[in-house]
C-alpha cells in the first residue's frame, strides 16, 4: 500500500486509502441516491420520507466529493495497465472526470432548484440550508430539467463504469480493479503502455 | 502479439460466461432503474394521476383547481396550540400568510357555478424560517380510503359517449368496491352549495401529528372555520349566477374589510380512524382554536404571488409531522408534478394566459 506523496517516485500500485474509502462509500451513496430520487418522483407512499433522505444525503455527497477532489489532485494515482489501448485509457480518463463533475453538479442543481422554487432545503426538522438563488420560474425550469437529465446520465455513467470495472476484474484481470480495493494484486506494468501514464 | 495471447487467454478462462455475467448485472441495473422511474411494469405512480391532463391544457396553470385568486393575510396565534406543538406558528403573534382561493374545476375559465368544491391553500412563514403549507377543501372528507380508490372513482364517473352521463354499472361496481365513498356521494348530492368563499369552512381532510416539547405526539385534523355566516342558494339562483360570481363576491367583501377564519384543531383519541381520510371522527372530540387567519386582500394570480407556490400539504414545520394517511403521502408526489410542469411552462415562456400575457400581445410583439 503506497501512500506516495512525491510524483517523482514510481506510481503507486493502489489509490490511497482516502480515495478507496471515499470511492466505495460514495458509490453506495450515489446508487442509493439515484433510486431514492426515482422513488420520490413516482411513489404514492414514500415521497415525503424519501425527500427527507434525499436532501441530507445529497449534501453529504457534495461535501465528500470536494474532499475527494482535493485528495485526487494532491496524491499520485496508479498508472493504467500496460495492455490498455490509448482509446480505452482516454475514455476512462474522460469518464472519471465526468463522474466527478456529476457528483458536484447534481447536489448543486438540486439545492439551487429548491431555492429557485421557494422550498426550504431541509437537512433535519428545524434545520434548513440557506437559499442560494432568488425565486424564479425560469431558473427553476432550467435547473429542474438539468438535475433530471444529469441524474439519468450519471446513472448510465455509473453502469458503464461498473461494467468496465468488472471487465477488468474478471476478463482482463490486469490488476486495474485491485487498485481501488485492498487486494494485493497489482497493476501489470511489465510492458510499457503506448499511452504512457494514462491518467496524469 | 499481445492480442493473440489475449485471445488464447480469453478462451481458456471461459470469458463468454463472464461477459454474460457483466451484461446481466448491467441490464439488471437498467431494468431496476426503468421500473423505479415508472417506465416499465405499468405500476401506478404519482404521474398516473396527471395522465388525464388534456394535451391542449393551458400552459402554466395548475392541473387541478386552475381557477383561483391569490391572497395575502396574517395568522395570529392564540397560544392554545403551544402545549401541543413546538411549531413557532402556534406561539408567534403575527405570521405572514400567502394563499389562494380556488374553484374545484381543473378549467381555469370554469364558471363559478360549475362545481360545489372550493378551496383555500396557504403558506405560513414563521419567524424561525419554517414554512407551513396547507391545502384545504370545503368537503368534509375524502371520498375513498386510499389514493387508488380516487383513480377508480374518476374512471367510474367518466361520462359515457352515448349518454353523456356516467355508466351506472361502473358507478355501482365502484361503490361496491369502495363502500366508504357512499357517504361522500350522499353529501355531494344533498349538502347545500356555498354561495361565497367567505362563509365556507375549509377542512384539511388528512391527519397530521403535533409534537410537543417533550416529544409527545397528538394526532389532529384541522379546519378553517369562517367568521362570516355560511350562505347558500337555490338551484335556480345558482344556475342564474354570473360567470365569476364567487370571485366577484370575494373581492367586494374584501373592499369592505378583512375576512377571518379560526384555525380549529380537532384532537384524535385512541382508536379514531387517523389513517383513513374518508372517515370522520366522533363529534365530541376536543377542539382548540389555535389562532385566527386574517385575509386582507386578494390579487390576480397572473401577477405571481401564489401562482408558482406548491401548496404541498406534506411541507410542515418542525413540531408538526405527517400521519400514515395514504392520501396525504400521495398528494406530495402528485402536487410536485403539477407544480414542476406548470412552472417549467412559465419558466420557458410557453405560458400566456397564466402570466397575464394574451395571445394577441404576443403576436403584436413579434
Amino acid at each position: 500500500m503506497a501512500k506516495t506523496k512525491n510524483i517523482s517516485s514510481a506510481p503507486p500500485t493502489h489509490f490511497n486509502i482516502t480515495a478507496r474509502i471515499l470511492h466505495w462509500l460514495m458509490a453506495s451513496m450515489i446508487i442509493t441516491m439515484i433510486f431514492v430520487g426515482l422513488g420520490m418522483m413516482t411513489s404514492l407512499t414514500w415521497r415525503p420520507w424519501l425527500l427527507d433522505l434525499h436532501i441530507p444525503l445529497g449534501i453529504a455527497i457534495l461535501l465528500l466529493v470536494i474532499i475527494r477532489f482535493i485528495n485526487r489532485l494532491s496524491f499520485a494515482v496508479p498508472n493504467m495497465p500496460a495492455g490498455m489501448s490509448s482509446f480505452q485509457s482516454k475514455a476512462a480518463v474522460i469518464l472519471h472526470w465526468a463522474l466527478y463533475g456529476m457528483m458536484l453538479a447534481l447536489p448543486l442543481t438540486g439545492w439551487a432548484q429548491l431555492s429557485a422554487a421557494g422550498f426550504l432545503v431541509k437537512l433535519f426538522p428545524g434545520m434548513n440550508l440557506p437559499s442560494i438563488l432568488p425565486q424564479s420560474p425560469f431558473l427553476f425550469a432550467w435547473l429542474h430539467d438539468a438535475h433530471k437529465v444529469m441524474a439519468w446520465m450519471l446513472f448510465l455513467m455509473v453502469t458503464g463504469h461498473l461494467s468496465a470495472a468488472l471487465l477488468h476484474a474478471w476478463v482482463y484481470r490486469d490488476g486495474l480493479f485491485s487498485s481501488i480495493t485492498w487486494s494485493r494484486k497489482t497493476i501489470d506494468r511489465s510492458e510499457q503502455s503506448p499511452a504512457g501514464g494514462a491518467e496524469s | 502479439m499481445k492480442k493473440a495471447s489475449l485471445v488464447a487467454y480469453l478462451k481458456t478462462k471461459r470469458v463468454l460466461f463472464k461477459l454474460v455475467g457483466i451484461f446481466l448485472i448491467a441490464s439488471g441495473l437498467v431494468l431496476a432503474f426503468a421500473w423505479s422511474a415508472g417506465l416499465i411494469g405499468g405500476r401506478i405512480t404519482t404521474r398516473t394521476f396527471l395522465k388525464d391532463t388534456p394535451k391542449t391544457y393551458l400552459a402554466g396553470y395548475r392541473r387541478a383547481h386552475g381557477k383561483g385568486i391569490c391572497f395575502e393575510g396574517t395568522f395570529r396565534a392564540s397560544g392554545k396550540g403551544v402545549p401541543f406543538s413546538i411549531a413557532r406558528v402556534f406561539a408567534q403573534q403575527k405570521v405572514p400568510v400567502t394563499g389562494r382561493f380556488s374553484l374545484g374545476s381543473p378549467d381555469p375559465y370554469a364558471p363559478d357555478n360549475s362545481t360545489r368544491t372550493v378551496s383555500m391553500a396557504l403558506m405560513l412563514t414563521a419567524d424561525d424560517g419554517e414554512q407551513w403549507r396547507m391545502k384545504l377543501n370545503n368537503e368534509p372528507y375524502f371520498a375513498t380510503r386510499d389514493t387508488e380508490g380516487f383513480l377508480e372513482q374518476v374512471e367510474a364517473y367518466k361520462p359515457v359517449s352515448n349518454t353523456g352521463a356516467p355508466d351506472p354499472a361502473r358507478v355501482a361496481a365502484f361503490l361496491k368496491k369502495h363502500p366508504e365513498a357512499q357517504k361522500y356521494v350522499k353529501w355531494d348530492a344533498t349538502a347545500p352549495w356555498t354561495r361565497s368563499f367567505a362563509g365556507a369552512q375549509y377542512n384539511v381532510i388528512n391527519s397530521f401529528i403535533l409534537i410537543d416539547a417533550n416529544g409527545k405526539k397528538q394526532v389532529i385534523r384541522w379546519s378553517m372555520r369562517p367568521h362570516a355566516e355560511f350562505t347558500s342558494w337555490s338551484v335556480r339562483q345558482r344556475k342564474q349566477a354570473s360567470h365569476d360570481f364567487l370571485f366577484e363576491d370575494l373581492k367586494k367583501r374584501l373592499e369592505k374589510g378583512p375576512l377571518y377564519w379560526d384555525l380549529v384543531l380537532t384532537l384524535a383519541e385512541p382508536g379514531d380512524p387517523v389513517n383513513d381520510p374518508s372517515q370522520v371522527w366522533p363529534e365530541n372530540r376536543r377542539q382548540i382554536v389555535a389562532g385566527t387567519l386574517e385575509v386582507s386582500h386578494v390579487f390576480d394570480q397572473t401577477k405571481g404571488g401564489c401562482r408558482d407556490i406548491n401548496f404541498d400539504p406534506t411541507r410542515v414545520p418542525k413540531g408538526i409531522t405527517l400521519s400514515d394517511d395514504p392520501v396525504l403521502a400521495a398528494r406530495a408526489g402528485i402536487y410536485s408534478h403539477s407544480h414542476s410542469d406548470r412552472v417549467r411552462e412559465i419558466g420557458y415562456g410557453k405560458a400566456t394566459d397564466a402570466v397575464g400575457k394574451h395571445q394577441k400581445d404576443n403576436a403584436g410583439n413579434k
